[in-house]
């Protein structure tokens, strides 16, 4: 099964990459975006009975390595199509 | 007494801690192997700065399962004084031996350069020698120098005077112009609630000579040398205010 995992950094906690993107654009004329937020995108290819056996170890992984809940939090996609 | 430097895979600054401690403070002082399951008798842990495993996903977060941190926290339980340089305050972060995290420093850019601290508190095996209000001149160099945690956990911080060393000017204010990385509060070091644990991004281990610009990183060292000589005996007691 597969599985993405998006951390991204908590509302609350300023994001200096993601501000220095922001001027990036703007330099660039993107003056209608008007924020960028920075994260990380992880694929997982999990070999899991169920989407719930693959969403129990993914949110396992992603709280114990894949982020840090002092500043980050995640969302978890599973792919639904059994893996070749 | 014997130091005890951990070595990670991309550790650059363990060579500074250990030349620090045995050649100019005359210790012994020993290397140890990030894999290693003992820590050969140190009475003292320094885990040093540097890159570790690369600062892959974020940094630190790889090096708090290195088979030897088991150890450090066993060690760090049992009341033995623990310092974090740099990537090894990071580790200590994310090995939640202390509270918070670390983000990019607020310019995104790679901060090398002597910025000046002052000591907060001095009933740490790492501050005891120092000096309350000690202003002290010592580089930094990192790009996730950033202190930041929860508006709660700074006011648990601060009411437990866990908050050791912070940048500041000459005259030893905590400005906005003297924050190189943009820090809370301008923390540039910590200790955990009982206080053996200290970690700071500031390297005091390359500024042990004055030929490197500065010697007073020193001060650290000898602070846990009488430390682990005269034991929590020779801490002093600071007033609460």
């Amino acid at each position: 099964m597969r599985a993405r995992v998006f951390v991204t950094l908590k509302p609350s906690v300023f994001d200096p990459q993601g501000k220095t993107v922001t001027d990036a654009l703007h330099t660039l004329g993107y003056n209608s975006v008007k924020d960028v937020r920075q994260g990380k995108y992880f694929e997982l290819e999990v070999d899991a009975r169920s989407e719930d056996d693959a969403r129990r170890i993914v949110s396992e992984a992603a709280d114990k390595l894949l982020s840090n809940p002092v500043i980050e939090s995640y969302r978890i996609e599973i792919a639904n199509e059994v893996s070749a | 007494m014997k130091f005890g430097v951990v070595v990670f895979p991309g550790s650059n600054c363990d060579q500074d801690a250990y030349y620090a401690a045995e050649h100019v403070l005359g210790q012994q002082a020993d290397y140890i192997w990030h894999k290693d399951t003992s820590l050969k008798g140190a009475d003292v842990v320094i885990l040093p700065g540097g890159f570790a495993h690369g600062d892959y996903l974020r940094t630190g977060a790889i090096a708090r399962f290195s088979p030897i941190m088991a150890e450090v926290r066993k060690f760090a339980d049992a009341g033995g004084p623990v310092l974090g340089i740099c990537n090894g305050f990071q580790i200590l972060l994310e090995a939640g031996m202390l509270p918070g995290a670390m983000l990019r420093n607020r310019t995104v850019q790679f901060h090398c350069e002597h910025v000046l601290i002052k000591v907060e508190q001095t009933d740490t095996p790492f501050t005891s020698a120092c000096r309350v209000g000690q202003v002290l001149r010592i580089p930094i160099a990192h790009g996730e120098g950033n202190y930041y945690a929860e508006p709660d956990v700074i006011a648990r911080l601060e009411k437990n005077r866990q908050v050791i060393f912070r940048y500041t000017n000459e005259q030893g204010v905590p400005t906005d112009e003297s924050n190189p990385n943009g820090a809370v509060a301008n923390i540039a070091g910590l200790c955990n609630e009982q206080r053996n644990v200290v970690g700071l991004m500031p390297h005091p281990e390359r500024a042990c000579e004055l030929a490197l610009g500065s010697a007073d990183g020193l001060v650290l060292f000898e602070s846990v040398i009488e430390y682990v000589k005269n034991g929590v005996g020779s801490l002093p007691r600071t007033v609460v205010a």
